[in-house]
């Protein structure tokens, strides 16, 4: 046996050049990732049509306590009708200021083109009414939330965390932050060594969401909530008031938003194929590194 | 009416030309049957849970006079139809009576001025409408609690029902008129009050006079307004459609806490 397999050995390692290096595959995303990695995004998405469809039955926002049809709104979305032609128009205030959205926020269209009265387009929100948003949105939360512990236990006990997600000293100086930002802007991907772990900025940015965005995320939905303020009014005055919760409910949902389009473009960008096998079955292949 | 008024979708505008999204619906999630108990899971796991966090009956935050809101939007029925409740208005309540009956031993019947004088309670709160918005305002009536032991509840009953003057929907057998209810955990509860009084004033038409309930810790549509009876139950299915409410009855969570 062993003197068959000698030659065989040899041969293949001459046929492989050393300048032309393996292509390794890693085993990097474990099952219990994986599996909470897609169940939080079918979650997430149901909380985004839902909740955009909450936010449409009562399209402003306002800061403190109370919040109703005539106090200053900090952003609101209306349809107005235009009296000359007879057509609503869609209108979005910021701060005071007026902006015309027709199209897109305030009034949209239908499949057969017909204006629509709705903050956010139809074809964007759960087709639903207020009951039936409230019931999937409060659902979906309850799985956020059985979803998210089962997570946070297990990066804390497998070391998922401190291995894989927090930044070491060295990658937080602001030199390697500065060359990990243009190699970013260069749409370069990670290669040999580099590749096996995530980047600063992946780490910093998973970090982000994982321990600051969805908690508040969850915290400020609890501030809605007038049974679970009255077990916790320190709710309150951790938000600014229950319509100052609900803002910046708003503003970190559209932060979530804004990371996963970050997130599918780098997944498509660094590789679809081997990105998507990885989350699905775990394997990632290393690219090599460039000899010079 | 008041079913589009609670499901309105446009701030200020009138949107004559343009459709209201529940007219182009498709089929909704809500309404698919398989989906109902994993729906269903999330109210009934709020409410546990909510139980949990509450089982020391603590009160909701009180504000003060300087925190109530300039406004108070009334919201569902502005004005109950019919001249029974316009005769009402124009006697100032004068022959309204509250009916409290069921399964209590001594059931009620007390004008508006023996309502008002019994003890009373006034407390500075938030309301929150399931929409999204929120107002504040002062509110002075009897605690249910103390109705609920002056009539001496029964030990079978468990909910206690509201029953509304508004008829919000005509139907035969006049199952259209708004109705709540609660359970003893809620009714019991010291900042539960049947309100006559509003910002220091009498309850106006447009939030519920003579009588309104005050329910802090659920959101608006469970402050039933132009209550006349008040019904001790130990069960709500032979109520109406009996899902415990008017809105319940069209798809709405019977508990309503968050």
């Amino acid at each position: 046996m062993v003197a068959s397999s000698e030659p065989n050995a040899e041969t293949k390692a001459a046929a492989q050049p050393d300048v032309v290096p393996r292509r390794e595959v890693m085993y990097r995303h474990t099952v219990a990732v994986r599996l909470t990695h897609w169940i939080n995004a079918l979650i997430l998405v149901l909380l985004l049509i839902s909740g955009l469809r909450l936010f449409n039955y009562h399209p402003a926002l306002y800061w403190g306590n109370y919040g109703y049809r005539g106090v200053p709104p900090l952003l609101a979305i209306a349809a107005l009708e235009d009296i000359d032609t007879d057509e609503p128009v869609g209108v979005t205030t910021i701060m005071g200021h007026n902006f015309i959205t027709t199209g897109v926020l305030g009034v949209s269209y239908d499949a057969s083109g017909e204006p629509v009265s709705a903050a956010f387009p139809n074809w964007l929100t759960l087709s639903d009414t207020l009951a039936g948003a409230r019931d999937v949105h409060f659902a979906a939360a309850w799985l956020l939330v059985i979803n998210g512990l089962a997570y946070l236990l297990f990066g804390l006990f497998t070391g998922h965390f401190r291995r894989d997600l927090m930044p070491d000293a060295a990658e937080l100086r602001p030199r390697h932050m500065l060359a990990d930002i243009l190699s970013h802007i260069r749409l370069r991907r990670a290669r040999g060594a580099a590749a096996r772990r995530y980047n600063v900025l992946q780490k910093l940015a998973y970090v982000i969401v994982i321990f600051a965005l969805l908690p508040v995320m969850v915290l400020s939905g609890l501030t809605m909530s007038p049974a679970v303020t009255a077990a916790m009014p320190f709710l309150f005055d951790m938000f600014g008031g229950r319509q100052s919760a609900r803002t910046i409910h708003f503003v970190v949902a559209n932060l979530l938003v804004l990371f996963v389009f970050v997130h599918i473009t780098q997944v498509v960008v660094t590789g679809l194929f081997n990105n998507m096998r990885s989350m699905i079955t775990g394997r990632y292949a290393i690219l090599p590194e460039i000899r010079k | 009416m008041s079913l589009i008024t609670r499901r309105s979708l446009i701030a200020g505008g009138s949107a004559a030309a343009a459709t209201l999204v529940s007219a182009c619906d498709p089929v909704a999630i809500s309404d698919v049957a398989w989906l109902r108990p994993i729906l269903d899971l999330g109210q009934v796991m709020s409410m546990h849970a909510q139980r949990l966090l509450l089982a020391g009956q603590p009160l909701v935050r009180e504000f003060t006079e300087a925190d109530i809101s300039p406004e108070f939007p009334p919201n569902g029925t502005e004005r109950p139809n019919g001249m029974a409740y316009f005769r009402h208005m124009m006697s100032n309540f004068a022959d309204f009576r509250l009916t409290v009956d069921g399964m209590v031993k001594k059931p009620l019947s007390l004008t508006l001025d023996e309502v008002k004088a019994m003890p009373s309670r006034t407390q500075i709160t938030m309301h929150n409408c399931d929409e999204g918005w929120s107002a504040i305002g002062q509110w002075t009536g009897v605690p249910m609690g103390r109705l609920l032991g002056t009539a001496e509840l029964l030990p079978e009953a468990r909910y206690i029902v509201f029953h509304c003057m508004d008829e919000m929907v005509r139907t035969p057998d006049n199952s259209g008129f708004y109705y709540e209810s609660i359970d003893l955990f809620d009714a019991l509860h010291p900042q539960t009050i049947v309100a006559y009084g509003m910002n220091g004033k009498a309850l106006p038409v447009a939030h519920g006079a003579p009588l309104r309930l005050r329910v802090e810790r659920h959101v608006g549509y469970k402050h039933a307004k132009y209550v006349n009876r008040i019904e001790a139950v130990d069960r709500l299915s032979h109520i109406a459609r009996g899902k415990g409410g008017f809105w319940e009855d069209r798809g709405y969570q019977w508990y309503a806490g968050l």
